[in-house]
């Protein structure tokens, strides 16, 4: 049971981290996210950095979807657009990484902003689907712009440079891609106590009071559009460094509901949530394929049966969260919080 | 200009099928106010229900078809009654997400019971092409054309005259003043379910009919978005006029286009149409406009 915990100042109630213990724990998790990468192998690391990349993109989703209440089905092409500006600014113009991954965020919110456009006169589904529309157009862009693009074979991209120091292991990429990652958790949350992120709030929780609160709307919204992507550009250019190559077959529609999903199933409109949600997302289809793996060669129909699993699994994932656990990971690990502050006594 | 005239009539045809499927989509939508994305997959299941009870099971074409109405009617309902029951009064998101999910099991399902081989269906009609003044169009495509036709006035008869269509178009209308006049609000979202999963299944066999089918056909369950914006979510007469336009659309931009950016244009140029009419008209063409009250 926590005891002794009391406030005398709002800015002590409203601090990001509240109390000695969440501060303590915090410097335990950093020092273990610091040693991690000097006690496992590069298959791990590479996990830990592909789920880095993840997080960033789903705290951007959560940006817009979680807080500013607009669903975009179109997340996977911002991420493109940030892998691609990376990947032409590098090999076409030579830039170095440092310029690339600011430049790449950039590019995205440009677009985001395109594409928010039309929140000045929808809403709701008809949004939704537009922002369906824009991840088959980029789609199609990506694929049949071959002089830029590269097509369906896309392009190579060989491995960033930071002052004269070559990122060419998971081990180094490591140092790049969490810190990054952190940034962004960073910002994102005290964007949420700022001026802009509250008015997001209030947008999704109901449009017409905060416009008559003075909010506009358009405006607020396509900052969320462009907030939401620059995490989306970042996450791409960052997922390039890593796999060194880009096609259009990594920014599909499904790798757009991948992240709604990861957001739905941590906990819309909360950061700790996108955090949990891309860690579980990511892991899961993972742990399945190496499950899997063990069933490898014993016999082919049984493996035509199973293989498929992964695709149920991931929809009955969504599913029974939805129906369950509306509020997902994040509210799953308030309730285990709750219980141990109070711990041993009941209430 | 004979080229135009055959691209106008295969698009007409095609924009049948899609009014077909997009009416399984609107139905649900006007009753439940819920946005269906596992239409593609209801239309993909009905096509593998068929191919099970006409090619392994052997049945003959009617009693086939007949069974894939029972069944899909069957999945309709098991699906309002397991999942979206649950999410009455659920925000937007959540509710697009759970059908979502639901496209995704729906389709490891079809992969696991069917297999991911590619199947076709033998012949159902007379394989010498329908000639039409000049015009040639495929025999599959002309009779596909024609049921799904009868099928679209079946049930805009059926809901404009019939008491369960009268009962669902008063629960779309208005749930309270429906509940009031003794209807049975929730029997409709499930009776909605199963007229929308019966009118996909039956796009569903049509299309495989025409070209063969595999878990991914759900895949063209994306068309129905622009197909329904365009026509409006909740208009049963948009979805009739947005399949034409899209069929019309496709064809003539994947006909002409297509040369010169390498393919594909088929499946782009109905998002193109789509992002246009948002601009102009934000609700479609024939859509009801929301007004809001605080």
């Amino acid at each position: 049971m926590r005891m002794g915990d009391f406030k005398q100042t709002y800015a002590a109630d409203e601090a990001v981290f509240r109390s000695g213990t969440v501060r303590f724990w915090l410097v335990v998790l950093l020092l273990a996210m610091a040693a991690f990468p000097f006690m496992v192998g590069p298959y791990l690391l590479y996990m830990a950095n592909l789920t880095g990349v993840a997080i960033i993109a789903a705290v951007g989703l959560n940006i817009l979807t979680g807080a500013a209440g607009q669903i975009s089905l179109g997340h996977a092409a911002f991420v493109g657009i940030g892998a691609y500006t990376s990947a032409i600014l590098t090999t076409k113009l030579g830039l170095p990484f440092l310029v690339c991954l600011p430049l790449s965020g950039l590019a995205a919110a440009f677009f985001g902003i395109i594409v928010g456009a039309p929140s000045m006169r929808m809403k709701g589904l008809y949004l939704c689907i537009a922002t369906l529309a824009a991840q088959v157009i980029f789609d199609f862009i990506f694929v049949h712009w071959t002089s830029v693009t590269g097509g369906i074979r896309g392009i190579n991209v060989p491995s960033a440079e930071l002052f004269g120091y070559k990122l060419d292991t998971e081990f180094k990429m490591y140092f790049v891609t969490i810190p990054i990652m952190i940034a962004a958790i960073t910002a994102a949350r005290n964007l949420f106590r700022t001026r802009v992120g509250r008015a997001f709030i209030a947008i999704r929780d109901r449009d017409i009071s905060a416009e008559l609160m003075g909010i506009n709307l358009f405006q607020y919204k396509l900052y969320a559009f462009a907030a939401s992507s620059f995490y989306a550009g970042v996450a791409g250019c960052l997922q390039v460094y890593l796999l060194r190559i880009v096609t259009p077959e990594h920014f599909p529609l499904h790798e757009s509901i991948r992240y709604l999903a990861m957001i739905i199933v941590g906990g819309l409109g909360s950061v700790l949530g996108s955090i949990f949600g891309a860690i579980f997302m990511t892991m899961v289809p993972e742990a399945l394929q190496s499950g899997l793996a063990l069933f490898q060669g014993m016999d082919d129909k049984l493996m035509s049966y199973l293989f498929p699993l992964q695709t149920v699994v991931f929809g009955l994932l969504i599913v029974v969260f939805l129906v369950f656990e509306p509020h997902g990971l994040a509210e799953m690990w308030r309730r285990v919080k709750n219980y141990f502050r109070l711990w041993p006594f009941e209430h | 200009m004979d080229i135009l005239l055959q691209l106008i009539v295969s698009g007409i045809a095609v924009g049948g099928v899609y009014a077909l499927i997009a009416l399984g989509f609107v139905l649900i939508y006007k009753a439940t106010s819920i946005i269906n994305f596992a239409t593609g997959e209801f239309m993909m299941i009905g096509a593998y229900f068929f191919y099970t009870f006409m090619v392994m099971a052997g049945l003959p074409p009617i009693p086939s078809f007949l069974l894939v109405m029972f069944c899909s009617a069957l999945l309709g309902l098991f699906v309002e009654r397991a999942i979206l029951r649950h999410m009455l009064g659920q925000p937007t998101i959540s509710i697009v997400m759970v059908t979502i999910g639901l496209s995704s099991i729906l389709m490891g399902l079809a992969e696991m019971i069917w297999s991911t081989d590619f199947k076709s269906f033998p012949a159902l009609f007379p394989r010498a092409p329908v000639i039409i003044g000049d015009i040639i169009v495929r025999s599959n495509l002309f009779w596909g054309f024609v049921v799904a036709m009868l099928a679209v006035i079946v049930f805009a008869l059926l809901f404009k005259y019939a008491k369960v269509g009268v009962a669902m178009r008063a629960t779309a209308g208005d749930q309270m003043a429906a509940f009031s006049m003794g209807i049975n609000v929730r029997s409709m979202f499930t009776v909605a379910w199963s007229m929308g999963a019966i009118a996909a299944a039956l796009g569903g066999v049509i299309i495989g009919n025409i070209g063969g089918i595999q878990p991914t056909l759900g895949s063209i369950g994306l068309k129905i978005f622009p197909v329904v914006i365009l026509g409006g979510l909740d208009s049963i007469a948009g979805a009739v006029v947005g399949g034409f336009i899209v069929g019309l659309v496709e064809n003539i931009a994947g006909g002409y286009l297509d040369p010169y950016v390498g393919g594909g244009v088929k499946d782009l140029a109905p998002f193109v149409v789509l992002v246009l009419i948002l601009f102009i008209k934000p609700y479609g063409l024939f859509g009801k406009q929301d007004i809001e009250r605080l």
